[in-house]
């Protein structure tokens, strides 16, 4: 959609707030609450769409960056200012323990989330690849007026794009809560990565993003267990300003 | 405007030398050390603003990842002086060197993208250099680096502890440079050709421009600048450390400060950073503390508003005015 909500990890806290919350107040866990985590993140990012990102898209982009940029600063310190900067853990998930895969052992809560995280990816796939709405947005995405000329109307497909996003990230922020402690400032680190990760793939290509997802996270976990723990971002990011030596446009990008 | 006719010229010429009178004249007439301490933060983010504007907003390559630069220039004079006991000043000196060398590199990759793409490659640049420096233990690593205390005060020190009458001219000599610089720039050629890449890089390229090598300029003036005020910040406070000197937190507020003042203007930076420093100390002050970030939070809420009504900046603002 040509902006970047820089606000990304300012969504995913907040979606761990959510999950964390309807844990602490309702006994639901993660599991069961994340389509709740989902459906306040699309509401939060539908907002944000007609309450901000309409106002500066004509606009100059420095207005656009610091506009969600600014969304974060005020999201971060209204979570400081409301619920403290402790960490909070979701104590005894339903899912413990550990499983065995082939002999390699994942935490049932790390593998139930990278699960839930491909079933994600699929559906956004499909939806974005197959149906009606789906089509609209891409073409939305690719030229907004000649996608207003066939008759697309593409303020609903700008806001129904906020909302899908943020409420990917809600999924992904409460299953993030299964191990994962939540602080306000948890997002910084996740949201950079993100960047990064969609950059390397290519803007705007939903199974090139997964790739590039598993490329981060192969060369993140390598690069800390190879060079050293402390660096694996920075190799991360360093593979990334390589890349984008050899392909601006991300591994799999089109323009 | 009042001023019209043959006063006008006159006003334009006299309203600055009268302005920096008054700035020359204000240690005189405050001598406690916190209205000083805020004009000298004032002239520091007005310096680095205007430094990071000249790439940003005369250019159109939007950095966030400045802080690289400020803390090249802040690492540079006190590892010198710390292991070669080298004066501060030949350390600045240093550190703009080095400052201009890491950008031509750093530009080579980050120069072929564009537009939020670049912002987010120098934001990565930033992370990597940041927990490069962290893990770098012969420069302090995490633990940071103090300046070696020297008295007297002297000028070869760069160190006053007396008074901050000293640093207050400095600082305002950093920002006289860092003006005096775009105003060159803004009237040469050589800033007609950024402006260019700014507006559209297909057309300067086909007119001529050899868009790779301006944005190679502007970078290099901008880093070597802003180097120069990280030297200025550690001779100032003294110790530094790779969360004080290299965060993403320092880029991000050098371009807010620009950004309120209005971008690719030449007094926008420093009229950002003559509102910007005192909200955002005055806020820390009274409703900063207790750990409920108050400040930021309207400090944040007064960034989108910022974006969403007045992306043109506080200068944009005057003009706005002046034309009605």
């Amino acid at each position: 959609m040509e902006i970047v909500n820089f606000a990304h990890g300012e969504f995913l806290m907040l979606a761990m707030y959510v999950a964390f919350f309807a844990w602490l107040l309702a006994r639901l866990d993660p599991v069961v609450s994340f389509p709740l985590a989902a459906l306040v993140l699309a509401g939060l990012g539908w907002a944000t769409y007609h309450g901000i990102i309409r106002w500066v898209l004509g606009g100059p982009m420095l207005a656009q960056i610091f506009a969600t940029f600014g969304l974060a600063v005020f999201l971060r310190s209204a979570a400081q200012f409301l619920w403290g900067v402790d960490f909070r853990v979701v104590s005894a998930p339903l899912l413990g323990g550990r499983a065995s895969l082939g002999g390699v052992f994942v935490g049932l809560p790390q593998l139930t989330a990278s699960v839930a995280a491909l079933g994600a990816f699929v559906a956004l796939h499909l939806f974005l690849a197959r149906s009606e709405t789906g089509l609209a947005l891409q073409a939305t995405a690719q030229d907004r007026q000649a996608a207003a000329l066939m008759g697309i109307d593409t303020e609903r497909m700008f806001a129904l794009g906020w909302a899908i996003g943020a409420g990917c990230v809600g999924v992904a922020g409460a299953l993030l809560t299964m191990f994962f402690y939540v602080f306000p400032d948890v997002g910084a680190a996740f949201a950079l990565l993100a960047y990064v990760t969609v950059a390397l793939g290519g803007f705007g290509n939903v199974p090139a993003t997964l790739l590039a997802g598993v490329i981060v996270g192969l060369v993140e976990a390598l690069a800390g267990l190879l060079i050293a723990p402390a660096l694996k971002y920075a190799v991360v990011f360093l593979l990334y300003l390589g890349v984008v030596l050899w392909r601006p446009q991300g591994l799999f990008g089109r323009f | 405007m009042a001023a019209a006719g043959p006063l006008r010229p006159f006003l334009a010429r006299a309203v600055p030398l009268l302005l920096l009178g008054a700035v020359a004249a204000f240690p005189l007439v405050f001598t406690k050390p916190f209205p000083r301490h805020l004009m000298i933060m004032i002239f520091l983010y007005g310096a680095l603003a205007t430094a990071w504007n000249i790439l940003a907003g005369y250019c159109g390559q939007i950095s966030l990842g400045h802080a690289v630069f400020f803390g090249i220039g802040a690492y540079t004079s006190t590892l010198l002086i710390r292991e070669a006991a080298l004066s501060p000043w030949l350390g600045m000196l240093a550190g703009a060197a080095i400052a201009v060398v890491g950008s031509q590199l750093i530009g080579y990759p980050v120069f072929r993208l564009r537009g939020h793409y670049f912002a987010i490659a120098t934001i990565a640049v930033g992370e990597i250099i940041q927990a490069l420096v962290i893990n770098w233990d012969w420069a302090g690593g995490a633990r940071g680096l103090f300046v070696p205390i020297k008295r007297p005060d002297s000028f070869v020190n760069f160190q006053f502890h007396e008074s901050k009458a000293v640093y207050y001219f400095i600082a305002l000599g950093l920002l006289l440079l860092a003006l005096g610089v775009t105003r060159w720039i803004e009237g040469s050629r050589r800033g007609y050709f950024f402006r260019a890449i700014r507006e559209d890089q297909e057309a300067a390229a086909s007119l001529g421009v050899h868009v790779a090598r301006e944005k190679h300029w502007a970078i290099a003036v901008s880093a070597a600048l802003t180097a120069l005020g990280g030297t200025f910040y550690a001779q100032y406070v003294f110790f530094i450390d790779p969360e004080s000197v290299f965060p993403l937190s320092l880029s991000i507020l050098i371009c807010l400060v620009a950004v309120l003042g209005g971008v690719g203007t030449l007094w926008g930076p420093l009229v950002g950073a003559a509102v910007l420093v005192p909200l955002s100390e005055g806020t820390r002050v009274w409703l900063g503390g207790g750990g409920k970030a108050l400040d930021l939070l309207i400090y944040g809420a007064l960034i989108v508003l910022i974006a969403v009504f007045q992306p043109g900046g506080l200068v944009g603002l005057a003009g706005r005015f002046r034309r009605t």
